[in-house]
């Protein structure tokens, strides 16, 4: 399949500038019996043309970011603090609908599971024509706009007639490319991808990571990645947020991460994810059980299960102390946390 | 057609020569089909006792069909699947009605989500002593000695607190243990595992994982472990065999087939594989489109319009046969050897 991104819009990027700037988010669900700290305290920075993952387990408030960031929160979801700045702009100042009118324009998302996120009885380029509709009423004539998705499908590698079909008679893999190129139908500056491969197959999956990167690359975009699986973390992204239990534990450089964990969690993380390449080293179970944010633990959000935690970190939250070269860690006894490398020799 | 040998000295516990099943496309109430689904075509290996094979694939490549025959949840269409157990030696597909109590107590299968395999309205104790209740073992105080040992065994400790709980107030991680205890409070000898892990997070799946062979060494348990995860495959099983629609193409000891793959598409399927490092660059897949249904499949190799290395020969003869190409390593290519020596280039 020929696909070429030629006449979508391509932006100029500077990496140092930062695009998107999250502050000290808090942000909790109201249910009956309390509140739920789903994000607590979060802060990262996104910078143009950067692809910024956050990975965690289920639970961990990863998805309430991503929701978080677009406003698409349930009614019962309360921001306490915080500031998500776009290019400056704080976007929880805005009005629901200034807000209305930058989703899918200035940052869009690509759901996970790309089965349900299409409407089963409308053809699907009829689904992308709304989102047209709605952000460029008056500006875009129907043939430009058919035009337009046209110029998507092909940069997706879809063929563009099958802008003419209904949802149910694309496969898993072309599903997720339409959503792809639905989220790039506004020419949007950051794309959140909320587990875009989860549930397609290995060769499927290749194919769409490869897909979003080379848009990515070409036209200048930032993406968030966030997902479950730090096989597919590690590839696709240039810096990495760990979560645990609603807490960014540990922030930076993807390869320096990968190679140097120093929050404790991130490092069993890695010691407990199985990998086809590299001698058959022993995995480290993880032991107990994620906590219930309703009553998160005292002190660090992790101490219950954590090997190397004393009293201190019982009492004492550690704050996320920047370690060198823009690697974060939030935990008071990082030190003590061999490097990977020598871990697995051993 | 003969399966690949084992190298044991004892019979193996499971034998499926040339198993097939085809589901029916309907086209209208009154219309007899003439359209089927190969769902499995033709497949034949064998289990040693103790061993745990893993069966490999995408989505839609019969691995969970098999192993629902293998369990006798589903009858084959044909083919022969040579069960022994002691003195016990049945062909499952011919197992009546009559005998399925006493099968049952030896095959059981987990299931791969621990939020729907079990009834919500039913107490722990309840779901792992239904198997004893069903085949009239002990009295209702022995019953419970035996689900307390079982759930000390999986790691639900301790047990007195989860007897009479609900799955809801379980983790996915604690309700698979509780799927397993289920599975093994019969003693089976043999267990199929259709994707066990791949609903659980991270940390609890190597818990999960570990478990399960723990218990199999311990207990002589042989796994059938159906997973699209080649990485947990690796860590779970002794052999793989590798499934494209309906056949498989490729069947080895675990290291070797992730070390030495010779079929193209095991190739594709392992160079598809993310990795967790960053510096870690992998081989471009070359194989093309996407995996297919296997209606009426046509003679030819299956793989043939996806492999980079069709040639005349693949087209002029019906879906290879499995070749041994290295120790315990067979292959269902008939380019494997030009393809190893470099001749043929991938279009």
């Amino acid at each position: 399949m020929t696909t070429s991104l030629e006449n979508l819009e391509t932006r100029q990027i500077d990496p140092t500038k930062p695009l998107l700037e999250v502050d000290d988010l808090i942000m909790r669900y109201k249910i009956k019996a309390g509140e739920v700290s789903a994000v607590e305290d979060v802060s990262f920075t996104v910078h143009q043309g950067e692809a910024v993952g956050l990975v965690g387990e289920s639970g961990c408030g990863k998805t309430s970011i991503a929701l978080s960031l677009l406003r698409l929160l349930p009614s019962n979801a309360e921001y306490v603090s915080g500031e998500i700045r776009l290019n400056g702009e704080d976007l929880l100042q805005l009005s629901d609908p200034q807000m209305r009118s930058r989703r899918w324009k200035d940052i869009a998302m690509v759901f996970q599971g790309a089965m349900n996120s299409w409407n089963p009885v409308y053809r699907i380029g009829d689904q992308i024509r709304e989102t047209l509709d709605t952000h460029y009423r008056g500006e875009m004539s129907y043939d430009e706009q058919r035009a337009h998705m046209e110029r998507l499908f092909t940069s997706v590698g879809l063929p563009p007639q099958m802008l003419d079909r209904f949802p149910h008679e694309f496969s898993g893999g072309m599903r997720q490319r339409a959503v792809i190129a639905m989220a790039l139908a506004c020419s949007p500056e950051l794309i959140i991808a909320d587990e875009p491969t989860t549930a397609l197959d290995v060769i499927v999956q290749d194919q769409i990571l490869k897909e979003l990167k080379r848009i990515q690359r070409e036209l200048g975009m930032s993406i968030i990645y966030i997902s479950h699986d730090i096989a597919v973390i590690a590839e696709v992204t240039d810096s990495i947020g760990v979560m645990y239990a609603g807490k960014l534990v540990e922030y930076g450089a993807t390869s320096e991460i990968f190679a140097r964990p120093k929050h404790p969690y991130a490092y069993l993380l890695l010691r407990s994810t199985p990998s086809i390449t590299g001698p058959r080293r022993i995995l480290a179970p993880l032991e107990g059980e994620p906590p219930d944010l309703l009553n998160p633990p005292t002190g660090c959000r992790f101490h219950p299960r954590c090997p190397f935690a004393t009293e201190k970190c019982v009492v004492d939250e550690p704050p996320l102390a920047d370690i060198g070269g823009g690697h974060r860690v939030a935990c008071w006894h990082y030190d003590q946390v061999p490097d990977l490398e020598e871990a697995l020799v051993r | 057609m003969t399966a690949p040998p084992l190298h044991t000295e004892t019979k193996p516990l499971l034998e499926i020569r040339d198993l097939e099943k085809r589901f029916p496309i309907s086209r209208g109430m009154f219309r007899s089909p003439t359209e089927f689904v190969h769902a499995v075509d033709g497949i034949s290996f064998d289990i040693a006792p103790g061993e745990s094979l893993g069966l490999v694939g995408e989505s839609g490549c019969g691995k969970s069909t098999t192993g629902r025959m293998l369990v006798k949840l589903m009858e084959p269409s044909s083919g022969h699947i040579i069960f022994r157990d002691g003195d016990y030696e049945r062909d499952v597909a011919d197992v009546p009605r009559s005998g399925i109590k006493d099968f049952r107590s030896r095959v059981q299968m987990i299931f791969q989500d621990p939020y729907e395999s079990m009834n919500p309205r039913r107490t722990i104790f309840d779901t792992v002593s239904e198997p004893l209740a069903v085949q009239h073992v002990g009295t209702i105080p022995e019953r419970e000695e035996r689900v307390l040992d079982l759930l000390r065994l999986v790691g639900l400790t301790p047990p007195e607190n989860f007897l009479f709980r609900y799955p809801h107030e379980l983790s996915g991680g604690q309700r698979q243990r509780v799927a397993i205890a289920r599975a093994l409070v019969m003693n089976p000898t043999f267990v199929v595992a259709d994707e066990p892990t791949s609903m659980l997070d991270v940390s609890i799946r190597i818990s999960i994982m570990e478990l399960m062979t723990q218990l199999g060494r311990e207990l002589g348990v042989s796994y059938l472990y159906i997973t699209h995860d080649l990485a947990v495959a690796r860590y779970m099983c002794d052999r793989i065999a590798v499934m494209y629609l309906g056949k498989i193409v490729e069947i080895g000891p675990t290291e070797e087939i992730l070390a030495r793959p010779k079929h193209p598409y095991t190739k594709a399927l392992l160079s598809a594989v993310p990795v967790p490092d960053p510096s870690y660059r992998r081989t471009p897949v070359e194989i093309k489109g996407g995996i297919s249904k296997a209606i009426n499949p046509a003679p030819e190799c299956r793989f043939i319009q996806r492999c980079p290395f069709a040639g005349e020969v693949c087209e002029e003869n019906v879906h290879p046969p499995l070749e041994q190409r290295g120790e315990d390593h067979f292959v269902a290519c008939y380019r494997v050897e030009e393809i190893e020596r470099g001749e043929v280039v991938p279009h």
